[in-house]
Formats: C-alpha cells, sequence, structure tokens
C-alpha cells in the first residue's frame, strides 16, 4: 500500500457518498416524480390561484375550493392510455367514499392540458363517460395559455408530445389540502389509498 | 501526438455540446444512455494519456493499484444514471453542465489515468463486473411498472432496456472471445497512448 492511499480513498468514498445521497434525497428516491412527491410531503406547497372553466362552461378557480380538500389529475380527453386509468381511478374514488359522510368533504378536478382540442363538448363527453357530475367532479381547462404554463410548473408536471399528436405526461394524482396547498403527489396506481387519503385529509 | 489527442478530446466535447448535436442525443433514452454518456466518459478516457504528466506526484502515488480512481469513476458514472439526474440534465442547464464536466473529468479522466495501474486482473474484474450489471440495469427498465424518467415515455424506457441489455451482451461475447482466443490486448491491456 502506498502512502496517501487511504486518505485518497476516503475522500472519494466520502465525496462519492454525499453526490449520491444529495441525488436521491438522502437514498429515499430515484426518479423526479419521487423527489418532487417528497418535498411536497415535507412542505405543502401553495399553489397560485388559476382560473379554469369546467365542463358546463362556469368559470371558477383554485380559490373557490379553499376550506375543502381537492384531488386533481391532470389529463387530456383524446389520451389512449394513462388518462383512462386515471378516469377510472376517479370513478372508483367516488364510488368508495359514497358510503362515508367524510368522504363528501372532498372533491375531485381533472385538468386537460391541451386546450387546442379539448373544448366544452370535449369535457363534457369524457366526464360522462366516468360519470363525472360538476362541480362535485369537474373536468376542466385552464381559461388561457399562460394559467395552464402557471399549473403545470407549479404542480411540476411535464408535459411533451409524444410525435404522433399526442402527449407523454405524468400520470400523478395530486392533492391540494384546504388551504389550497399541494400537500400530497401519489401514483396514480392505487384508488383505494387516493379515497383513502382524500377522506383522511377531509376529515382533519 | 499527445497534442493531437488532447485536441481531438475537446473536439469531441465541443461537438457534443453543440444544441443540435445534444438534443439530437437527448431526444432519445436509449441513445442518450447508449451513446451520450459513455462518448462523454471515452472523452476523459481519450485525453487521460496526454494529461498524465500533469499528474501531480502525490495523487499519482496515492492512487494505488488504480483503486481511488476506479472508484471515483463509479461514483461519477453512475450519478448520471440515475432516472432523476437524467431529467435534471434535461431540465436544467446548470445540471446538464455538470454531467457534460464531470463525466469526462470526473468519470473518463480518472478511468483513463488509474486503468494502467490497475493489475491486470483487476482490469478483467471491473469487465466481468461492469458487463452483467449493465445487463441487469436494462432488465430493470423492462421489468418496471411506472415510467422513470418524465423526460421519456414507458416505450422508450423498455427501448433503452433492451438497448443496454444488447450493448452488454456484445461487450460480453466481445470480452469471452478476447479471453478464451487468447487475444485479450484490445480490453485489458493498459491503454495509454499508441499500443
Amino acid at each position: 500500500m502506498t502512502r496517501g492511499f487511504i486518505p485518497l480513498l476516503a475522500l472519494v468514498l466520502a465525496g462519492g457518498m454525499a453526490a449520491l445521497s444529495w441525488a436521491t434525497d438522502g437514498f429515499r428516491v430515484v426518479t423526479s416524480d419521487g423527489a418532487r412527491q417528497l418535498a411536497v410531503e415535507r412542505r405543502p406547497l401553495p399553489l397560485p390561484d388559476i382560473r379554469l372553466i369546467d365542463q358546463d362552461g362556469h368559470p371558477f378557480s383554485f380559490a373557490d375550493y379553499r376550506g375543502k380538500t381537492l384531488l386533481v389529475d391532470l389529463i387530456y380527453t383524446r389520451c389512449p392510455t394513462i388518462c383512462g386509468v386515471l378516469g377510472e381511478n376517479f370513478r372508483q374514488v367516488l364510488e368508495h367514499s359514497g358510503a362515508n359522510k367524510a368522504g363528501r368533504n372532498f372533491d375531485l378536478l381533472s385538468i386537460s392540458f391541451d386546450p387546442a382540442h379539448d373544448d366544452l363538448q370535449a369535457l363534457k363527453l369524457y366526464g360522462e363517460r366516468y360519470g363525472a357530475v360538476a362541480p362535485r367532479w369537474r373536468i376542466a381547462v385552464p381559461s388561457d395559455r399562460r394559467g395552464l404554463d402557471t399549473l403545470l410548473r407549479s404542480f411540476g408536471a411535464v408535459v411533451i408530445p409524444d410525435g404522433n399528436g399526442g402527449f407523454v405526461h405524468s400520470s400523478d394524482v395530486y392533492l391540494v389540502d384546504s388551504a389550497g396547498r399541494l400537500a400530497r403527489i401519489f401514483d396514480a396506481d392505487a384508488p383505494w389509498s387516493l379515497s383513502g387519503a382524500a377522506i383522511h385529509e377531509a376529515a382533519r | 501526438m499527445s497534442e493531437g489527442r488532447l485536441l481531438a478530446a475537446a473536439g469531441f466535447w465541443v461537438v457534443l455540446w453543440l444544441p443540435p448535436v445534444r438534443s439530437a442525443l437527448e431526444s432519445d433514452m436509449a441513445v442518450h444512455m447508449a451513446v451520450q454518456l459513455p462518448l462523454l466518459i471515452a472523452i476523459g478516457v481519450l485525453a487521460a494519456p496526454p494529461l498524465r504528466r500533469f499528474e501531480p506526484r502525490l495523487l499519482a502515488d496515492a492512487d494505488w493499484l488504480g483503486i481511488p480512481g476506479l472508484v471515483l469513476a463509479a461514483f461519477a458514472t453512475s450519478l448520471w444514471m440515475l432516472p432523476r439526474m437524467l431529467d435534471q440534465a434535461l431540465a436544467d442547464p446548470l445540471a446538464e453542465l455538470g454531467k457534460f464536466l464531470s463525466l469526462p473529468l470526473l468519470g473518463g479522466l480518472p478511468l483513463g489515468l488509474s486503468w494502467r495501474r490497475m493489475p491486470g486482473l483487476g482490469r478483467a474484474f471491473v469487465w466481468a463486473n461492469f458487463i452483467p450489471k449493465l445487463g441487469a440495469v436494462g432488465g430493470l427498465y423492462l421489468a418496471a411498472p411506472t415510467r422513470l424518467c418524465a423526460y421519456y415515455g414507458v416505450d422508450q424506457q423498455a427501448e433503452a432496456g433492451w438497448t443496454l441489455i444488447t450493448v452488454a451482451a456484445a461487450l460480453g461475447l466481445v470480452s469471452f472471445v478476447a479471453v478464451f482466443a487468447g487475444r485479450p490486448r484490445a480490453m485489458f491491456a493498459p491503454h495509454d497512448g499508441p499500443a
């Protein structure tokens, strides 16, 4: 063994572990979605007030939901894949929470990020497919392009064209607490935990 | 000769940094992982022989059997293979610059400098570990139930998985032939300047 070997190795190991720990938030996440989930759980994120229009043509904004818990998903109505899962999840969330009194203290909101194609007609059809009735479950689009950009940025959602006219996008579900803060982010594959979490949050 | 290598390394780096080249190599997850990242590492390896004479004596001595250098290269290269860091490099220009600097300077360069100090069996050990793990990462990408990168879809993820498995299989075959046909020089020789 040569002089300086042990100190150099120790330095490299310490630096490497520090870098890996930094990149994985302490070895807890390897994906950006996971990092985002952890970040908002630690510190709920106040959301800017964004104006939207629902499937019945009613304008509303995030501020209207103050005092209520809100579950949000991001969709586009022509979506052939994951949005169907999201829609079905929300349908089941409503079904599961129907018998529970606290289950009425939260609302659902599906926001389209494709205003170019999603007019009121398209939103209404999407809602009817899953039995969505406003105001309990609104299918909505932001009123303008800037609102949409602000929304995606504050939710930390990445939406990119897939080259075939559709989009690659996050399938996360976002929980906005009664103070209007983004408080939890869920993976889309667990409708049971979604309704449970929403009921729990609404009952607080 | 050695100045030529250094110039070539710098030239490759600049070409990879050009926005059209970057977006071409990063628009696809498989190309990002199997072409761009290895090229950035290769630039560092290429620059190692001409830079060797500038290596501080103290550092060269402390790099016993090339172990610290190898460990450094392992950390620097694994970091940028994390899905979160792949995303980060696309979302944040500063992270992208960090990737472009750390892969050659903390990945390829120490690997190139330490490679010659490693015993032959050590070099074989590196290949024998790297190849199956590359395949395993590819398998994980194929088996992952969810999308790992925000900027790449599941189909690209699966394609990246198959690409990594293919590269691993090809490297495995080449190393097998190199070892068993008795021509291991290409993979296991101390690459340093003209052989």
